[in-house]
């Protein structure tokens, strides 16, 4: 009888923990690949989160209450992904700007759905995302069935008559980008020479790219993650071929020259128009530059993604996902990318992808092609 | 042909590094019967002194590549060995006299605090070092297809070899390998005829640690990065080819690792390169089941 008395007293001890701590602020949520091989983009999130809800407490919170923030940690693993929106989902908070990985945002979209969480995904790109109809789900991002059409555009141009490879991770975000580059290529007459794919988590790649060497690949389009990407263009280099890497938005993270070294110099890549250049963005990108953190790839989108959802609980007055999801998409909101305004499914509705080019010093660019 | 030959070169550097590990694995199984789950984790760690170690030299203005890679390979041994001194000596000594199980156990315990270890201590992220060794030579140019082999994969090759050769040596013709085999066949009547049978055993760890710093440090000049979780995969690879080459068996260990290596290598040379681990796995169970001890594993050869 004691013990159950004693049980009793620390639920209850819990319970009041729980609801003292929501009295005072409004948590929300960031969630991405903190820790494993797609950690850069993590930060990129993490850093975007941390700014905005800096800035918005500097400027008197929302609903005259502190913005709290809450990191979760999925590590590109969707079961991971998964238990993190479970996680979330219990505690009540009410919105996550997240995931990064599309194999992470779209199982943990349906618990999230489930638990009356809404989610913004920065950076997310497979179509699936906000294909399934859930009444939680924006993105602010692109899709892949725009990025792959891009990047088809500027092969096709660039690159016609030559050889061409597409590789993929077998990912949810690699493979998915791989097919629509592919049918994009296609649609537009061309005919890839070589369709493969490899495992995520390999280091060794020099088979493969003793392949591309038998093929003579002009160009090899990789769907998947910067870091991979980078051991393929290293492998390549070390076995003398001259071949051009080209990828999608996932290789926007400076750590790819990182791996790589000097050889990046020449690689493309598909990304929207630099979020860093933008008039909207000076001021916040100045603020992250006197910290220290080059806010690149999905900084600011992440920042962005906060921003919408904090306009629109403003502006509904609750923090009541439904609610303020009608409102956000209702509504057009001034956010550090610029005016952003979002169809029926939660896609946003202005979507332009440039390729970018790497330079030998570890920088890139968007080129015109 | 010339494509046979380029993949038959990224097959043994590949297998070369399996082989490595592979050592650690079955030097510690001859000798006390176990599976050192957390081996793969040492070869992390290995990877991360050798990281840390050439970033020092390279900050105190050190220029010269050979020196620098010589010091490192040092370091990283003779630190690394320390690691695999201290596992063995907290994790494994103490449960030696209990069940079988206790010590496997205990090792997959270990395996979770080294690899969390590294994470905490060096954060989550990947750590890359530019290419330290560059430049290769064409072996032969057909015109369309031009034979690589690179610095790097000859230092790789030719460090497996002279070390291999060297610790064949000690375990077959040293007083201490003598040790190493009578403690292998029966601990208590070694320890009658006066061998220390604890510190042969740490001794075996520490060789087996230092080997695997070794291909830690291959690892990263090859691939060029470490992170903090490579232990895990690289670690399974290594035990299926100590299992493989019949595990005990130390030349055993290098075949097999070779043997994954080419497996893998030219399943994706010449079919796909998704179902290479399938490949490799699938000639592991038909290996043991008509060698059920190993390609090299009998039980009458001498097994350290």
């Amino acid at each position: 009888m004691k013990s159950l008395k004693l049980i009793g007293l620390a639920f209850g001890a819990s319970l009041a923990l729980s609801t003292t701590t929501f009295a005072q602020d409004i948590t929300v949520a960031v969630a991405g690949p903190m820790t494993g091989s797609e950690s850069a983009f993590g930060r990129q999130l993490k850093n975007g989160a941390e700014q905005f809800v800096a800035d918005a407490n500097a400027a008197g919170g929302v609903l005259n209450k502190k913005l709290k923030l809450f990191v979760g940690d999925d590590a590109c693993d969707p079961k991971q992904a998964r238990s993190i929106a479970e996680k979330i989902g219990s505690q009540g908070i009410p919105f996550v700007a997240g995931h990064f990985c599309s194999s992470s945002s779209i199982p943990a979209s349906e618990a999230y759905a489930d638990s009356n969480v809404l989610q913004i995904t920065p950076a997310s790109t497979n179509p699936l995302f906000t294909e399934r109809k859930l009444w939680n789900v924006l993105r602010i991002c692109g899709r892949d069935d725009q990025q792959g059409v891009v990047a088809a555009q500027y092969i096709a141009k660039n690159f016609a008559g030559k050889n061409v490879a597409i590789l993929n991770d077998k990912t949810t975000y690699g493979k998915g980008l791989a097919d629509e580059t592919k049918k994009a290529l296609n649609k537009a007459g061309f005919q890839e020479k070589m369709f493969e794919s490899y495992n995520k988590d390999d280091k060794d790649f020099n088979s493969i790219v003793s392949r591309l060497k038998r093929d003579n690949i002009d160009l090899v389009y990789i769907g998947g993650y910067h870091q991979q990407a980078g051991l393929i263009l290293r492998q390549m280099r070390d076995q003398g071929l001259k071949t051009v890497m080209m990828s999608g938005d996932s290789m926007n993270d400076k750590e790819f020259a990182s791996i790589t070294g000097p050889q990046a110099e020449g690689t493309l890549f598909t990304f929207g128009p630099d979020p860093r250049n933008k008039p909207t963005a000076k001021a916040i990108v100045e603020k992250f530059k006197a910290k220290g953190i080059d806010p690149e790839g999905y900084t600011l989108y992440t920042y962005a993604a906060m921003q919408v959802w904090t306009e629109a609980v403003k502006k509904a007055g609750t923090t009541d996902p439904q609610k303020v999801m009608k409102v956000i998409k209702d509504g057009e909101w001034d956010t550090v990318l610029g005016k952003l305004g979002f169809d029926a499914k939660g896609d946003i509705k202005a979507i332009d992808y440039v390729v970018y080019k790497w330079d030998a010093k570890g920088n890139y660019a968007e080129i015109s092609d | 042909m010339d494509y046979f030959f380029q993949q038959l070169i990224n097959g043994l550097v590949l297998g070369s590094i399996y082989g490595l590990i592979a050592i650690g694995y079955t030097m510690v199984y001859g000798i006390v019967g176990m599976i050192n789950f957390a081996h793969g984790d040492i070869f992390m760690i290995g990877g991360f002194i050798a990281l840390i170690t050439f970033l020092i030299l390279v900050s105190i203005g050190m220029t010269m590549v050979p020196v620098i890679l010589l010091l490192v390979l040092l370091v990283a041994m003779a630190v690394t060995a320390l690691y695999g001194w201290t596992v063995e000596r907290i994790a494994y000594r103490p449960l030696r006299q209990s069940f079988r199980l206790a010590p496997m156990l205990s090792a997959i315990g270990m395996s979770f605090v080294l690899s969390n270890f590294a994470q905490v201590s060096q954060g989550a992220r990947v750590k890359p070092v530019p290419p330290i060794i560059t430049g290769g030579y064409t072996l032969h140019d057909s015109g369309n297809f031009a034979v690589q082999l690179s610095n790097v994969q000859i230092v790789v090759v030719v460090t497996t070899v002279v070390l291999l050769a060297i610790f064949t040596y000690i375990v077959s013709r040293t007083r201490f390998g003598r040790d190493m085999r009578a403690c292998e066949q029966d601990q208590t009547m070694a320890a009658l005829l006066g061998v220390d049978v604890d510190r042969t055993i740490s001794m075996t760890f520490v060789i087996g640690a230092s080997l695997a710093a070794v291909a830690g440090m291959m690892y990263l000049l090859y691939y060029g990065l470490v992170d903090f979780f490579m232990g895990f995969i690289a670690g399974i690879k290594a035990f299926t080819a100590a299992v493989l080459g019949g595990i005990g068996s130390l030349p055993g260990a290098m075949l097999g690792g070779l043997a994954i290596g080419l497996i893998e290598t030219f399943w994706s040379a010449y079919f796909s390169v998704e179902y290479k681990d399938v490949a490799a796995f699938s000639i592991l169970i038909i290996v043991l089941i008509f060698m059920p001890t190993g390609l090299l594993g009998r039980p009458e050869v001498e097994k350290v």
